[in-house]
């Protein structure tokens, strides 16, 4: 009888089974983490509580990246400075790499994971973040975990969970140049909404996903955990090969023909059974923005904010009057007539060197509109390195941006870098929940560059008429 | 972890869909407990200051009159009947320490977030996953202010409302045995650490180029 045919992610999950515990709940082995500042504080106190060491400490990558300064850095102190220095410590003790402030390879962990080639194909990678479903994009199973699980992680390099269901996001065409993998990836987050993945974990499909690069398909799978899929996955290919080679945590010489061998195998088979499907056109995709608070509430640039009245059900119309409330924004307002106060290029979603490239283009030779304030927030020491190489770094400021060490930044409202109650940002992460960048902060999802693009118009503007 | 056994309380209603954990424990900037009060969330027994902060106080870091959790019976519920995929977001384990800081043990939805399901069972929290339907009927129920009983099982694996009618819910069997026992998951794992040293030296026979 012929082997079952498997998805890539139940191949990768079959392949660290440890031992089944019952009604699928199984002992995983896991292959690596990722740690920061923030969530992985209580998880050190739940080791030292427990009297338990760190069982694979070479295993383990940390960086601080939430709560550092990403202006000024050299004068970190107060709660931020201890935040780091207590990561610091907290790695040290236990034999953990850390690459610190003073280290260029410091950056977001979403980021510097598949810079530095510790993610790779066919691995369990976790980190105490839910966009650890970025990792995905290389074809690893990657998922947030929470503190309790990040210290059973660390201290028996395992982990106690039940198989998500296997779900396909198939997305077809070839779209428009300047639409890009974040706007696929909110185009995705309309067709499924914020709780279509839930319970999954989605592997993206089709001629637009192979197209792909790298950097596109880690936008894409780090949304998916906005879609409610704990995991995003990509089948590695050459584009992923060709990325990863060189890479200074990869393996190289005759371990690198090893694990190409074994990394060629890792796809889905062409008959597996798919738990959910859902089909995307990106042929003729406009570029995407988010009118309202939650990640699926998106149009096309060239779109009206849509009415209750339009929303899918009775609870999703209410939801829908309470985020256009929030947002301030009316049902047949074109997106086009809705001006921006703040624009924001950064976070896991977008920082890396081609989500920089592609807003320089738009703004080139251009200017900020006045009273917009920008900013662009590399997401590692390395990328910035090459952005400045390129020259890059001019074309952002003397555009009117400012230009940032790496760090999570305006991502999220932290003391230092925050959008003030009722301002309007359009923004390249992937979170527009209420209060997300700040107190009363009103954010939209977008490209970076739609974001660009709009930072020069002062108004929500299609990138496709920036040529 | 404490157990959880039965638990017959009161039960907030809390309808909205996606629900997500910034909503629930909100960041230091979008609390103003944390900003004016400059409340130290350190430690996990005072983190139920901070859950829904941002609706539950006022600009001033006074509660809120008009939010759910701050009116009778309403402040002492201990049950959360809540929408479509509640904890959505991120992976804040903290969202889970806030609600049990408010005394909430419980969580009744039709869906949650992925995540937050699985903290909520390291940390003596049921949720509890229900149809729709069923969801949106306890949710009625619990609209009477009177504040009526409802009854969670985990023996019997049944939600009772105040209308007496049993609900029978599905959890599985591991976290069920987990959460009965108040389970201290890494002393368990740690002894099959012989088993998975097994394990993981064949794994890594198999893929040398694992070199950390
Ligand atoms: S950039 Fe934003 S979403 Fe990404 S890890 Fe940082 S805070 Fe989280």
């Amino acid at each position: 009888m012929a082997a079952k045919s498997l998805t890539l992610y139940e191949k990768i999950w079959n392949s660290h089974v440890v031992e089944d515990l019952g009604d699928g709940v199984c002992l995983i082995a896991t292959d690596r983490q990722l740690i920061y500042d923030g969530t992985s504080f209580p998880a050190f106190d739940m080791l030292r509580a427990g009297g338990h060491a760190v069982r694979r400490p070479s295993s383990t990558l940390a960086m601080p990246d939430h709560s550092v300064p990403t202006k000024d850095r050299a004068a970190i102190s107060g709660g931020a400075a201890a935040m780091v220095e207590q990561l610091r410590r907290n790695a040290v003790d236990h034999g953990i790499s850390f690459l610190g402030l003073d280290d260029e390879r410091q950056g977001i962990v979403h980021v510097v994971g598949p810079e530095q080639g510790f993610t790779q194909p066919g691995l369990i990678i976790a980190c105490a973040d839910s966009h650890t479903s970025t990792h995905g994009a290389l074809g690893a199973l990657a998922f947030g975990v929470g503190s309790s699980e990040l210290a059973h992680i660390l201290a028996t390099q395992t982990l106690i969970q039940r198989a998500a269901k296997p779900m396909r996001v198939e997305i077809s065409g070839t779209p428009h140049p300047a639409v890009s993998g974040k706007d696929l990836a909110l185009a995705v987050m309309g067709a499924v909404g914020a709780a279509g993945g839930v319970g999954h974990a989605i592997e993206f499909t089709g001629e637009a996903v192979r197209r792909l690069s790298m950097e596109g398909r880690l936008t894409l799978c780090n949304m998916a955990v906005e879609a409610g899929a704990r995991s995003g996955l990509v089948a590695p290919d050459e584009i992923t090969f060709a990325w990863l080679k060189g890479r200074p945590m990869a393996p190289s010489g005759a371990l690198w023909d090893q694990a190409l061998a074994y990394w060629r195998t890792l796809a889905s088979d062409e008959d597996a059974v798919w738990s959910r499907r859902v089909d995307v056109d990106a042929g003729d995709l406009a570029p995407q923005v988010t009118w309202g608070t939650s990640p699926d509430e998106v149009v096309g640039i060239d779109a009206v904010v849509p009415g209750p009245d339009a929303a899918p059900n009775a609870a999703a119309a209410t939801a829908w009057r309470r985020s256009l409330d929030y947002v301030g924004l009316t049902p047949g307002q074109r997106m086009q007539d809705v001006s921006v106060d703040r624009v924001f290029i950064g976070s896991c979603t977008n920082s890396r060197l081609a989500d920089l490239r592609a807003a320089a283009q738009v703004l080139k030779g251009r200017k900020v509109a006045a009273g917009v304030r920008a900013m662009a927030v590399p997401g590692s020491g390395l990328i910035k390195r090459a952005a400045e190489a390129e020259g890059l770094d001019r074309i952002f400021t003397e555009a009117g941006f400012e230009w940032r060490d790496p760090g999570c930044s305006m991502c999220f409202g932290s003391k230092f870098d925050s959008v003030g109650p009722g301002e309007r940002c359009a923004s390249t992460s992937n979170r527009n929940f209420e209060n997300r960048q700040g107190p009363g902060a009103r954010t939209h999802l977008v490209s970076p560059a739609t974001a660009a693009a709009t930072a020069v118009a002062g108004r929500f503007a299609d990138v496709r008429e920036f040529a | 972890m404490q157990p959880f056994t039965k638990l017959s309380a009161v039960a907030v209603p809390f309808p909205q869909p996606n629900i997500n954990t910034d909503d629930i424990y909100p960041g230091p900037l979008a609390s103003p407990v944390v900003r004016l009060k400059k409340a130290s969330m350190r430690d996990r027994a005072d983190m139920g200051l901070n859950c829904f902060a941002a609706w539950r106080y006022d600009d001033e870091a006074e509660p809120n009159p008009d939010f759910i959790l701050n009116q009778p019976p309403y402040d002492h519920a201990e049950i959360l009947i809540a929408g479509e995929n509640f904890g959505c977001g991120s992976s804040r384990e903290m969202a889970v320490w806030a609600l049990a800081g408010i005394g909430i043990r419980c969580i009744i939805a039709p869906s949650f977030g992925d995540i937050f399901f699985n903290n909520c069972f390291k940390n003596g929290v049921l949720p509890v996953r229900l149809a729709a339907e069923e969801t949106s009927a306890l949710r009625a129920l619990a609209e009477d202010r009177s504040g009526p009983t409802f009854t969670v099982d985990l023996l019997a694996k049944t939600v009772t409302g105040p209308d007496g009618r049993v609900r029978p819910f599905e959890v599985v069997e591991y976290y069920r045995q987990a959460l009965l026992g108040g389970l201290d998951e890494i002393n368990a794992t740690l002894t099959r650490l012989e088993r998975i040293d097994a394990f993981e030296q064949d794994y890594r026979a198999q893929r040398p180029w694992l070199t950390y």
